[in-house]
């Protein structure tokens, strides 16, 4: 007997005939019309209006009748609830049947007829069944209590149901327990602040055990959910990983795949030194490596999420990458996945094999596939310096072949090798320059046309080249007519005398005949720049480009941290975050990796702290020999006059023709800014001025550059910031202690210029002299710039309020604490010492904005253990004005994110040493507590740069 | 958590469909006939997200099975079924082909209706399954008490995969150790990579509950039992053994001991069921080498020499030898001459098929051939695909050897000797290529 036969009927009247059917005496009869209907169901034709006639055909006690019937129900109950009604009391029959497989029916269907009328009749039965004697009753019914739960959520809680489901949690059954875990898990998804779950060390330790017991499908449910336990230290993480291991010798991948998941979390918490987090380590790679022989479709999932893995933790795969070879008869998603693995994994050491491999993929039919190929090379020479030469020579092999695409993305990738070792290479422009014509795709033709420009003093014919780009100018896209006139304007800085027509067309062309008003607004810059002074053009157009950093397309770390909550998930197939693709409330908590019990350590520590260092009463020095010996050694007479050094006047000159505000914005931002307009950061840049070009400090007015920064940046924060913020003078040097001297005094930084103000005040009832100061060897080398400037004696009860410009060229040594200056001051009477404590935010250098690349790659190379994390309580600002206050310390916000009322600001401080400090701040809306993650290679700053924080912030 | 499951026929007509959350509507089934099945471009990725909905599929012959979710669901998991599902269905009808389903539509509906609920898997033992959802209708009805709380305690139960009370005459058990080896050379024969991933399967026809273990020449267990041993013992065994990269157990084998002793133990279920799967890296017998020499004679002319070696001893025999010889695709004639086997160009495949039925090891065989080509215009060349391979040889190229298994029932009264074991291995080539 075939069923096939239902799939066929397609005659009219049939409803009509299904119905005789139904109503048939003949029990063969009547079952046969209920598959017929089934089938039409399947198909997708309407078979409502059947559905009295078929619920007169539950009362059977033919099973596979019943479960067809059932089938039915659920597909069309919620169309006829009136009638759905009549189904009510088989179903409360059937749960009190002596077969254990017919009251795990009825409870499973009726979870699935989703009207509200039944659902209050369910509740008895299923009451009934979570306490069945039968394991199978109960399993079932623990999944129908998450059934019902999404048709009403409160009747679920008003009858109790919870807490008889977290009984369930210690049931004898594994599987009973498996589905527990899995309906309390999803039922915990919509209530994200109820503490359902409830994990503790015992119910831990009962899913273990029920782990070692339960089907495949069971011990994905229970790791799922011990991946959202947070262990309370790490002796608890080290005995759950211990336990765990052991799945990654499971046969399912999703198995083994979830097991990594919570192994890659609580490792989070391992001390780095213990024996056991190396063998861990070790223990995740085989596995992982076994997961790439399953089905395409598995490896897919397991590519996803390695490559996640690899970025979080890349000293797991690094031995590995023979495995990530690409199979010719590889589905090309597996193949793609495979390359971007293989590129994060080349070093040096394994870098000759890749760059054969990825050759010969270079020569594969797959034209996606081969791009990334050679992009991977290009890749491969930014990230290998060793490797660059061959690398190169492998581009100019493949440009050989004349594969239009081939040709197309080698130069784009060449473009990127110039940028990355300048002045190498360029041998190989004659041989682009070969392959003009065949360029079609705008990213490519803005690529050539940048080599162009950058180099057309080499190029002899470079305006011949430009010229002939220029004539279809209108039809560009504008990625290229924005090259174009960059590079036109850089020919012509380079050649002035044979190209002034070429730039006068390009600018009428780009200001006058153009609707974009990006291109427009670069037209009018490079114009005025050059008409005002052409000098100060060079100066800026021709700079020095900033280096390209070598990773590419990492993945932000805060994301990288979800995501890796999220192993074997979606999420990790996508590489977003749940909330970007899932609809409503469920799985919008964001989870986080727990963090090492020593970083939070240091954060307490800081709270006790923070009354320490920025606020300790002045100290005066102990007199102890060996202390102030070096004080004593020091010249004491006053230095010879130095002017603070000024930035040569000309630039000063050219800056203040082009109007206050866009000096800074060049000057500050002129990456961000070339990024925006032209779209790949790494060409925008040939607008111009780096940063290195045009030190921060010829920004006279860094106030106006943050805002406009800010504006560009941000889209946000229009409002000016405040600048930077100086503390009120606290007293230094008691009277009583400097025989009549009292020094009180503050520091400031202003324009880029650190000053230490003072206030001196005779109390004695001589006239006070000769006065001279000197500081102690200090962490960061600050030294007086120039001499003490009290010019008239300071006669008794007569106040001088004097401001001191500092350098930081001085003898470095560190002290403790860090920010501690001890200070000599001399006059006619004697020598004084105190000391003192200035904040960190004095040595904020204006340049301190990191490019966005160089932040994410410089934020992934400092180790984890570097990372410190603060709370500031109490601010009640907005991001943005957070924001432009912090950047008025040049605190600057490099990105922001946004996610679910969260705001995220990712910041930059250079210190005037060059330590860069980064930051993470994170701001809730309507939450007056500020969560800040600082990271930096010499962590002792972190502490510093928090009081700075909250010193702006709260004032 | 699986929100729908469906199955399309190659032309995108819904077959089975069935919905398991409420935020899946009847609009998700065309959604991806329309945008999967029906796109004019080859599928880039087995997960697609149309309109904030995921969609997982998995093809069989010309069969989609898709699997249809809103949330963030376990990607790996809801594959891991999608093949199970495939399992199941292959267990209780065979192929899994359009006919087979319209065949067997009210069963696949009972068995989705089993091994999933509200979207979550459950047990998807076919031997559990078998048990009470049969094709020839509900046996269920007719089970007394005793038999429907065995079958539920085997559903749910620690040991789902074997009921009790199995009974034989003769109690008997089979070992496949079947591996497939694979290779990837350089045209100068350097070896870019080489790995075999082996599989034992286990066919048990077994009385009982029986307790089994399973030994081989596992290099960190013969190496752990040569410290205790004389020094000379460990020696020798420590030349046979293998070093394995990794291994992946049947849920029946207890992974926690395994895990502390690394001894592999386990409650077989009955009948066929793969046991373990395993790979290694190290120390590879390559059953075959090739040589391949390709020249470019003109543009119109290419000249090919292949040389293959055999390398496992004189006494064994390759069977099923193939050898796939890649041409350009404006091949215009082919003339071959090979002194084993026979040899033939297929033009519809693109290369030149030399098929050998037999091969003893240590020798050496060749062949050589004349490719001509139509002149043409396309400037570019030829990707050169590697030589790929296809045999079978009567040994585990691994080396892996098994070493014991032993039958312990302690209820019944036979013993680990009366029980009769068989061994066979089977190496077979995986991809084995050869670049030229």
């Amino acid at each position: 007997m075939t069923d096939s036969k239902y799939f066929t009927t397609t005659k009219k009247g049939e409803i009509f005939e299904l119905k005789a059917e139904l109503n048939s005496d003949k029990k063969e009869k009547k079952k046969e019309a209920v598959k017929k209907v089934i089938a039409s169901m399947t198909v997708g034709k309407d078979v409502s209006a059947l559905f009295p006639d078929v619920v007169n055909c539950m009362q059977t006690d033919n099973l596979e009748l019943k479960k067809l019937v059932y089938l039915y129900l659920m597909n069309y109950a919620k169309s006829q609830p009136d009638m759905a009604i009549m189904a009510v009391n088989t179903f409360v029959k059937d749960c009190e049947d002596p077969n254990p497989l017919i009251r795990a029916l009825a409870v499973r269907t009726m979870g699935c007829i989703r009207v509200d009328k039944i659902t209050e009749y369910l509740c008895e039965p299923l009451r009934k069944c979570l306490k069945d004697e039968d394991p199978y009753v109960r399993k079932t019914a623990a999944v129908c209590v998450a059934k019902l739960h999404d048709i009403n959520a409160q009747l679920v809680e008003d009858q109790g149901f919870l807490d008889t489901l977290k009984d369930l949690i210690s049931d004898s059954n594994p599987m009973v327990v498996a589905n527990a875990v899995a309906a309390l898990s999803e039922i915990a998804e919509s209530h994200p602040n109820s503490n359902l779950l409830d994990l503790n060390p015992q119910t831990i330790n009962k899913l273990l055990t029920a782990l070692n017991e339960c089907t495949e499908w069971g011990q994905i449910f229970i790791l799922d959910c011990l991946a959202n336990y947070m262990p309370r230290d790490d002796r608890e993480s080290q005995s759950i990983c211990e336990r765990v291991t052991p799945r990654l010798s499971h046969a399912n991948s999703a198995v083994v795949l979830s097991a990594v998941k919570v192994l890659m979390k609580f490792m989070e918490m391992l001390p780095k030194d213990l024996d056991y987090y190396g063998t861990l380590l070790k223990k995740l790679a085989p596995p992982l490596v076994t997961l790439l022989s399953a089905e395409p479709e598995l490896q897919y999932v397991a590519l996803r999420n390695i490559n996640l893995i690899v970025q979080k933790r890349p000293e797991i795969l690094k031995h590995e990458m023979k495995v990530f070879f690409v199979k010719y008869n590889d589905p090309i998603y597996v193949k793609l996945e495979k390359l971007d693995i293989m590129i994060r994994l080349a070093s040096q050491a394994n870098i000759a094999q890749v760059l054969a491999e990825l050759k010969e993929y270079a020569t594969e039919v797959d034209v996606d596939f081969v791009r990334k190929a050679v992009r991977a090379i290009g890749r491969c020479a930014i990230k290998v310096e060793q490797s660059a030469e061959r690398c190169v020579s492998t581009l100019l092999d493949l440009i050989q072949t004349k594969v239009n695409y081939v040709v197309q993305e080698a130069i784009v990738v060449i473009k990127d090798i110039f940028r990355k070792y300048p002045n190498k290479y360029e041998s190989v422009i004659a041989t682009l320059c070969e392959n003009l014509d065949s360029l079609d795709e705008p990213e490519a033709r803005a690529a050539m046309i940048w080599i162009v420009g950058e180099y057309a003093e080499r190029i002899d014919n470079a305006d011949e080249l430009l010229e002939s780009f220029l004539e279809g100018f209108h039809d560009e896209s504008t990625q290229v007519q924005l090259q174009l006139l960059t590079a036109i304007v850089k020919l012509f800085l380079k050649k002035p005398t044979e190209t002034q027509e070429l730039v006068q067309q390009v600018l009428s062309l780009a200001t006058q005949d153009s609707d974009n008003p990006d291109l427009r607004d670069r037209g009018y810059i490079y114009w005025r720049l050059l008409s005002t002074d052409p000098v100060a053009a060079k100066e800026v157009v021709l700079a020095e480009k900033p280096l390209i950093s070598e990773e590419t397309d990492l993945i932000e770390p805060t994301l990288l941290e979800e995501l890796i909550c999220h192993i074997g998930t979606l999420a990790s197939v996508y590489h977003k975050p749940p909330s970007a693709f899932v609809e409503g409330s469920r799985g919008v908590q964001h989870k986080r990796i727990p963090a090492r019990a020593g970083s939070g350590e240091s954060a307490e520590s800081s709270d006790v702290g923070q009354s320490g260092p920025s606020e300790a009463p002045p100290a005066v020095i102990p007199s102890q020999g060996d202390l102030l010996g070096d004080l004593l050694n020091l010249d004491l007479a006053p230095p010879t006059a130095t002017v603070p050094s000024v930035q040569p006047s000309m630039q000063m000159g050219a800056m203040d023709l082009l109007g206050g505000g866009l000096d800074s914005l060049m000057g500050d931002d002129s990456d961000t800014l070339g990024g925006d307009i032209g779209g790949s950061p790494s060409m925008g840049a040939g607008l111009g001025a780096a940063p290195a070009a045009m030190p921060a400090s010829l920004g006279a007015a860094p106030a106006v550059g943050g805002g406009l920064g800010d504006l560009f940046d941000l889209g946000g924060g229009v409002g000016m910031p405040t600048g930077s913020y100086v503390a009120p003078k606290t007293v230094w040097l008691l009277a009583m202690k400097g025989k009549g001297l009292e020094i009180s005094g503050t520091f400031a930084r202003r324009g880029g210029i650190i000053q230490m103000d003072l206030t001196l005040t005779n109390k004695a009832m001589s006239v006070m002299t000769d006065f001279a100061i000197q500081f102690n060897r200090n962490s960061f080398g600050l030294a007086p710039a120039g001499p003490l400037q009290v010019l008239t004696p300071l006669s008794p009860n007569q106040t001088i309020d004097v401001s001191l410009p500092l350098s930081t060229s001085g003898p470095v040594m560190k002290m403790e604490p860090l920010n501690n200056l001890q200070v000599a001051v001399k006059n006619n009477i004697d020598v004084f010492y105190f000391s003192c404590q200035y904040p960190l935010s004095l040595l904020f250098v204006e340049d301190g904005k990191m490019d966005r690349q160089v932040f994410l790659a410089t934020w992934k190379d400092i180790p984890n253990e570097n990372e410190a994390h603060f709370q500031i309580k109490d601010i009640h600002l907005n991001s943005d004005v957070a924001s432009n206050k912090l950047q008025g310390s040049n605190i600057f916000t490099i990105a922001k994110r946004t996610v679910e009322g969260q705001d995220m600001l990712y910041q930059s401080v250079k210190l005037t040493n060059g330590i860069w400090v980064l930051a993470e701040m994170r701001i809730q809306t309507g939450n007056p507590n500020y969560t800040l993650s600082i990271r930096c290679r010499a962590p002792e700053v972190c502490q510093f740069v928090y009081l700075c924080y909250e010193l702006v912030l709260k004032n | 958590m699986i929100g729908g499951l469906f199955i399309y026929n190659h032309k995108g007509e819904v077959l089975i469909s069935r919905v398991y959350r409420d935020d899946i509507g009847r609009n998700a089934v065309d959604a991806f006939r329309v945008n999967v099945i029906h796109a004019r471009q080859q599928v880039r990725s087995p997960v697609t997200n149309i309109a904030r909905t995921s969609f997982f599929h998995v093809k069989r012959s010309n069969i989609w099975l898709a699997a249809v979710t809103k949330q963030n669901v376990n990607a790996a998991m809801v594959f891991e079924f999608l093949y199970k599902m495939c399992d199941v269905m292959a267990a209780y009808f065979g192929k899994i082909s359009e006919e087979n389903i319209k065949n067997n539509f009210v069963l696949i509906y009972e068995l989705l209706d089993e091994i999933l609920d509200f979207g979550y898997p459950q047990n998807s033992e076919t031997g559990a399954l078998k048990t009470f959802i049969t094709q020839q209708g509900i046996k269920s009805q007719h089970h007394t008490k005793e038999e429907q709380s065995q079958i539920t305690s085997q559903v749910t139960g620690q040991i789902g995969w074997r009921r009790e009370g199995i009974k034989y005459r003769r109690n008997e058990l089979f070992l496949d150790v079947l591996e497939s080896v694979n290779l990837l050379m350089s045209p100068q024969g350097q070896v870019l990579s080489a790995h075999v991933s082996g599989r034992v399967v286990m066919k048990s026809y077994l009385s009982g509950m029986p307790e089994c273990k399973f030994g081989m020449n596992d290099k960190i267990v013969i190496d752990k039992q040569g410290k205790g041993g004389t020094t000379d013992d460990s020696g020798k065994s420590g030349k046979q053994s293998i070093a394995i990269d990794d291994c992946t157990f049947h849920q029946c084998v207890r992974l926690s001991k395994f895990d502390s002793e690394r001894s592999i133990s386990f409650i077989p279920p009955d009948g066929e069921y793969e046991l373990m799967r395993y790979r290694t890296t190290k120390d590879i017998i390559l059953p075959f080498r090739v040589i391949p020499l390709v020249r470019e004679v003109g543009r119109t002319k290419l000249e090919v020499k292949v040389v293959i070696k055999s390398n496992f001893k004189p006494s064994l025999l390759a069977q099923k030898i193939e050898v796939r010889i890649p041409t350009p695709l404006n091949t215009s004639g082919v003339q071959v001459i090979c002194m084993k086997g026979k040899a033939k160009y297929k033009a519809s495949e693109n290369a030149i098929v030399w098929k050998i039925k037999r091969m003893a090891g240590m020798k050496e065989s060749q062949i050589s051939a004349e490719i001509e080509l139509l002149p043409t215009n396309d400037k570019k060349k030829w990707a050169r695909p590697p030589i790929s391979m296809n045999f079978e040889v009567p040994f585990a190229p691994s080396g892996l050897k098994v070493r014991y298994l032993k039958v312990f029932e302690p209820k019944l009264n036979y013993s680990d000797h009366d029980v009769i074991k068989w061994v066979r291995y089977i190496g077979r080539s995986g991809i084995y290529e050869t670049r030229c």
